[in-house]
């Protein structure tokens, strides 16, 4: 039997685009690469130099700081070139791919203890796939965590519904539970309340817990505030269900595949639905073929936390689906005074709130400039957490670190903030404070 | 729109070098406010919410109107009152003519537009030295401090007041977003102990110059009804007029039911708290009653008769509606966690009745029972904020 929560505070954005539950092939094309800034908190040592050739799963590059921590090549193929920045800093790997890609073997059969599952999990670089909170970064194979909470039900805009990604993975899924359940006393599973694919809702092993309500109903955080609040010193493990049947797969197949089933919607699509994609590829053909010509802005992720990447550019590892908005273009005279009828606001100071049904192709303009803190009380209508969410900001803002311990930042994730940074009148990059935050606090406290 | 905006493109280049570099914050006020930026958001979420400061300013300013106008018609129409020159039979025809908005216009443009001037000029400057935008917050004060004033304020009395408020209440602090008390109450409670005599008493409310062949009527008070109740503990104002505004007062503050339109304006459109201003209905109806209760037991005669007027009497005489709406919501200034709001909302109308009725000096208590409030609120937030800081720890242990 498994319990439902109803989460009382949010907001699902308006928006046109909605992905239809179609899943089609696309075909993955030569051209892949990875980039390091994906993996927050892995400082990047490389582990092939150009002109090397690599298998799909074997090592790209690993962490200074724990070289068991490693990140592979989704593809096998030659590494063509290694681009760097300012001071040499590790931009990208490119990899031209294999017509068909061979895998490296990790060899086949399900793991009996945890040591082989995390070395196996280390080794083909699935561990990426693991995030530990606090600090909303990759996990480290150190840690004890009191949980795995595995994540069925992301109530992003447009986000990658877990029962259309699994179908036809199911036994690929129910293993790669049986391996976490190696890893963690509890896994967690959250699904929708009127979830009812059987893969999910017929899981074994893991208890299932049900969250109803708008955006973030669907973030792990609410998840895990909801189901075992995190205290200071403990640690929980979040991944998403798709990965999870990755992981599956690893130990079904031996190999390491980062083809996902991704929505891939937006305004910018000639037809939103969802594709088969792999981790790492270049998007640029997809684009040419499947988005609309024009002046749209091309995010892997959703609209609120996602990464920019450009019509030429690739699809992130680990992404979980991609977005495609119109770009927002020129002034807007006197837009502060005017009724303001078709401008999307949850305040209801512009007179589109007339139309409350109206859904809306919203650009990606920021409308105003970054202001001082003024307005009270607006975060906390969409910041469904037992959190004050101003004085945490501000305690943010000040960097001191033993306010945010008390106000409770162990306990939320950047992309908690997303929909915060969308109302925000003052238009202050909350997500991006709170990413800062984190990583501060990371390493003051390790 | 195009040429406006060429005139700006043609204007930057010489604020962002050379000399007239201190003059880009104008610059980019004057811009930002003909065209919404075409800024696109960089991080973060790629999708914005349509609201910023200028339209949440711009918000209350639109609630702030209606008041506004009935201020210069009252303006007008309390002077010609005063003078004999009404017809009494007309009604509500005598009170909307022309004559009385000129002669309300002619008073409070200028001080609308000396308190513009003196403010912005401040906040420029600042923005110049500490080279950020410049914030809206002004843009409402600006308002509100003239509506606080009585109309035969010398304007260069509410350029200093407005200065001081800019200069002291908000940028020492370091700008919008940081001021502890409320800027424009600021201005006012400064105003109202530096020159006593132009903000208090029974000359200043109406304005009653004459021209040849005009006098003022026998027995002409220019008091306002609070101001007849601390001297004398009755008023010859009906509490239907002034909750329709045909009393003396601030310039902004007599019509309660304008000051309440607009209040419905800032709670449907989400800007204004409506927990404030609850909160505050419900301390000053608790104070009201808890002095008809205690009225008996007083020793003056006076003060008997001021403590029994019914509650709500408190709600439509002196600025206890336009504080309530306008100056105890300043989100900056009030508490800042939502329960403390309900606290802090309380305390400000539980406080200004009090002041107003115990002091006789002080008629005018919501002025200072907010800038008291406005001190206590972080205290208020620091006490809400800890109970929350509590429960985790509280979790931990268990």
């Amino acid at each position: 039997m498994s319990k439902t929560h109803t989460i009382r505070k949010g907001l699902n954005l308006p928006l046109v685009g909605a992905p239809s539950a179609q899943v089609e092939d696309f075909p993955l094309g030569t051209s892949f690469a990875v980039n390091p800034d994906e993996f927050v908190g892995v400082a990047p040592k490389l582990a092939v130099k150009e002109g090397d050739r690599v298998q799909a799963g074997e090592p790209l590059f690993y962490d200074k700081k724990d070289p068991r921590i490693q990140i592979t090549s989704p593809v096998s193929g030659t590494v063509r070139a290694i681009v760097r920045g300012p001071k040499r800093r590790l931009d990208q790997i490119q990899i031209e791919a294999d017509a068909t890609t061979s895998y490296h073997d990790f060899g086949k059969g399900l793991p009996q203890d945890a040591e082989t599952a995390k070395a196996t999990l280390l080794n083909s670089g699935a561990w990426t796939l693991l995030e530990i909170r606090p600090y909303a970064r990759m996990a480290s194979p150190n840690d004890n965590p009191k949980a795995i909470f595995v994540n069925g039900m992301s109530s992003a805009p447009f986000a990658t519904e877990a029962s259309i990604a699994l179908a036809g993975r199911e036994e690929a899924f129910t293993a790669g539970l049986k391996v976490l359940n190696l890893l963690a006393p509890q896994t967690v599973l959250s699904l929708h309340a009127e979830e009812s694919a059987p893969v999910l809702t017929q899981a074994t092993g893991v208890d299932i817990h049900r969250f109803s309500g708008k955006h973030p109903a669907g973030n792990t955080s609410v998840h895990i505030a909801a189901v075992s609040p995190l205290n200071k010193g403990e640690v929980i493990w979040t991944i998403t269900a798709q990965d999870v049947a990755i992981i599956g797969d690893l130990f079904l197949k031996g190999q390491y595949c980062l083809d996902r089933v991704l929505s891939v919607a937006g305004s910018g699509m000639e037809t939103a639905q969802y594709y088969r994609l792999r981790g790492g590829m270049n998007l640029s053909a997809f684009f040419a073929a499947k988005a609309k010509p024009g002046a749209y802005r091309y995010i892997s992720g959703s609209v609120l936390t996602g990464q920019r990447i450009g019509a030429e550019g690739y699809l992130q590892v680990n992404a979980q689906q991609v977005t495609v908005i119109p770009e927002g273009q020129g002034t807007d005279f006197m837009g502060w005074v005017l009724p303001g009828f078709g401008k999307y606001s949850v305040s209801r100071t512009f007179l589109s709130w007339l139309t409350p049904g109206k859904k809306y192709d919203l650009n990606t303009k920021l409308h105003g400039e970054e202001r001082a803190f003024v307005v009270t009380g607006q975060y906390d209508k969409v910041f469904p957490f037992d959190i004050y969410p101003n004085q945490l900001l501000k305690s943010v803002w000040a960097k001191d670190l033993e306010k945010m311990e008390a106000l409770g930042i162990y306990e939320v994730a950047p992309e908690d903030f997303a929909l915060c940074e969308v109302i925000c009148t003052s238009k202050q990059p909350l997500q991006h404070m709170v990413r800062e935050a984190l990583d501060i606090l990371h390493t003051e406290m390790n | 729109m195009k040429f406006i905006q060429n005139i700006f493109d043609a204007t930057r280049p010489a604020v962002t070098t050379g000399k007239l570099k201190p003059l880009y914050p104008l610059h980019n006020a004057l811009e930002t406010m003909m065209f919404v930026p075409d800024h696109n958001a960089h991080s973060g979420a790629h999708v914005r919410d349509a609201i910023d400061l200028k339209r949440t300013m711009v918000t209350v300013i639109f609630a702030l109107v209606p008041a506004l106008l009935f201020g210069i018609f009252n303006g007008g129409y309390q002077h010609y009152k005063a003078l004999g020159l009404l017809n009494e039979a007309m009604g509500w025809g005598q009170f909307f003519t022309l004559d009385n908005f000129i002669f309300g216009a002619w008073k409070i443009v200028p001080m609308i537009a000396v308190t513009y001037m003196a403010g912005l000029g401040v906040e420029i400057y600042f923005a110049g030295i500490n080279k950020h935008p410049v914030n809206e917050g002004f843009l409402v004060s600006g308002l509100l401090i003239p509506m606080t004033m009585p109309i035969d304020m010398p304007l260069w009395m509410v350029a200093i007041s407005t200065i001081f408020a800019v200069l002291i209440g908000k940028e020492v602090f370091g700008g919008t977003g940081m001021n502890i008390l409320n800027p424009a109450l600021t201005a006012r409670a400064f105003a109202f102990f530096a020159y006593p005599s132009f903000m208090s008493g029974d000359k200043v409310w109406v304005n009653t110059s004459v021209e040849a062949g005009q006098s003022v009527v026998d027995g002409f008070s220019g008091a306002t009804a609070l101001g007849q109740y601390a001297t004398t503990g009755s008023t010859s104002f009906g509490a239907w007029d002034a909750f329709l505004g045909l009393i003396p007062g601030s310039i902004g503050e007599t019509s309660t039911l304008l000051i309440v339109l607009g209040g419905i304006y800032l709670i449907a459109t989400g800007i204004g708290s409506w927990k404030i201003m609850l909160g505050s209905t419900l301390g000053a109806v608790a104070m009201g009653l808890l002095f008809n209760w205690a009225a008996p037991h007083m020793i003056t005669e006076s003060q008997q008769q001021f403590m029994s007027i019914p509650f709500y009497y408190h709600l439509v005489f002196g600025s206890w509606a336009f504080a309530t709406v306008f100056m105890a919501t300043d989100p900056v200034s009030a508490a800042h966690t939502e329960r403390g709001k309900w606290i802090y909302g309380f305390l400000v109308g539980f406080l200004g009745i009090m002041i107003r009725v115990f002091n006789p000096a002080y008629p005018e208590g919501m002025m200072l029972a907010i800038l008291f409030m406005n001190v206590m609120a972080p205290m208020i937030d620091h006490y809400v904020v800890n109970a929350n800081i509590q429960k985790r720890l509280k979790r931990v242990k268990a």
